[in-house]
């Protein structure tokens, strides 16, 4: 009941289980600031209805933002993304990912990018001229360990072409 | 050499009521494993409330090994959830990022596109032929947290399964010769 294999055993059991609680707590330490950023479009480079009849745009954007504040000795990485929400008569609701980016630094968290959209912003359906949408800036801390977080700003007020060109 | 024998001894000398005591106390333990499971089930509200991270297609955020905590609430699915996916005729349950989401409000119809983070293209190359879209019936669950390199073990064991069998063996030697 004594011998140096139970005593390890319990000992190790021990230290696994202390060690899982504090991996699971950890993320309790961590407090968060609100970043505001801005994103500009700059210009819309073409906007078509392809032959499968959804509209698709391609635009260019200025995004700018600064999230150092959300670092802190628990974060892995910051995954920001920018989506564009709009409304249809058909879809009620639509989120479309544009841009998106991994930080890992944070010097690297207050950046300002001019970029195409990186996935292709396509409509199910042929609702996008003259469509006014959110740009939402979201980000997601992951931590080294522990729970994830999320949050986001919702940017109001873009509007696409009236026509295709 | 010594040692051998003595294990020979105290398995000739094993009573049947020992032995079918501790067969009964590692059947408790089994099954108190099973209740948690089962618990963790019910209270997160889906099937699979821990998965472990089999491949790299979500680094840097999540490596291989790490261990995923799901949950399934009535939340809606927004773009940026990290979520955990079936594909129809597949058991593997694949863990990426929804980055389009589009849904109708008349018929409940609801349709998201996934991407590994670390992956160029979308998911629409692990759909099924034909399929372009995942449905709410896809999902299992939402990433909320992780405990990184914990999921080693299972890895361990399932790509290379004689490792399994040689743990139970050695417990079950343990077991019937542990004079307890």
């Amino acid at each position: 009941m004594h011998s140096f294999g139970y005593r390890a055993n319990a000992l190790f059991t021990f230290a696994v289980t202390i060690l899982g609680f504090m991996c699971a707590l950890a993320s309790f330490t961590d407090s968060f600031n609100s970043p505001s950023p801005s994103v500009q479009v700059l210009k819309v480079n073409w906007f078509q209805k392809q032959p499968n009849g959804n509209d698709e745009v391609s635009m260019t954007l200025n995004i700018s933002a600064d999230l150092q504040s959300l670092f802190t000795w628990n974060t892995k990485q910051v995954f920001v993304f920018l989506a564009a929400e709009y409304v249809t008569p058909k879809h009620v609701l639509n989120q479309i990912s544009l841009w998106d980016a991994i930080i890992q630094e944070k010097e690297n968290a207050k950046f300002t990018i001019t970029t195409s959209n990186k996935y292709r912003f396509i409509d199910q359906g042929s609702n996008l001229r003259g469509k006014e949408f959110n740009l939402t800036l979201h980000w997601h801390v992951m931590p080294k360990t522990g729970k994830m977080l999320a949050d986001k700003v919702v940017l109001p007020g873009y509007r696409l072409p009236a026509e295709y060109r | 050499m010594g040692w051998v024998s003595d294990t020979v001894d105290s398995i000739k000398s094993i009573k049947v009521r020992e032995v079918l005591h501790q067969l009964i106390v590692l059947g408790m333990i089994v099954t108190t494993a099973l209740i948690i499971w089962k618990g963790l089930m019910c209270i997160t509200g889906t099937e699979s409330p821990v998965v472990v991270v089999l491949s790299g297609s979500m680094e840097p955020g999540f490596q291989r090994g790490d261990i995923l905590f799901l949950t399934m609430s009535k939340d809606p699915i927004r773009s940026g959830d990290i979520v955990v996916f079936n594909i129809d005729g597949r058991d593997i349950p694949i863990v990426h990022r929804v980055i389009k989401v589009h849904e109708r409000e008349d018929t409940e119809d609801k349709y998201y596109l996934t991407k590994g983070d670390n992956n160029p293209m979308d998911d629409r190359v692990l759909y099924n032929h034909g399929q372009n879209w995942l449905e709410k019936k896809h999902i299992m669950g939402r990433a909320v947290g992780f405990v990184p390199y914990a999921g080693w073990a299972t890895i361990i064991m399932s790509e290379k399964p004689i490792i399994k069998y040689v743990l139970v063996g050695a417990l079950g030697l343990l077991v019937l010769t542990t004079k307890e």
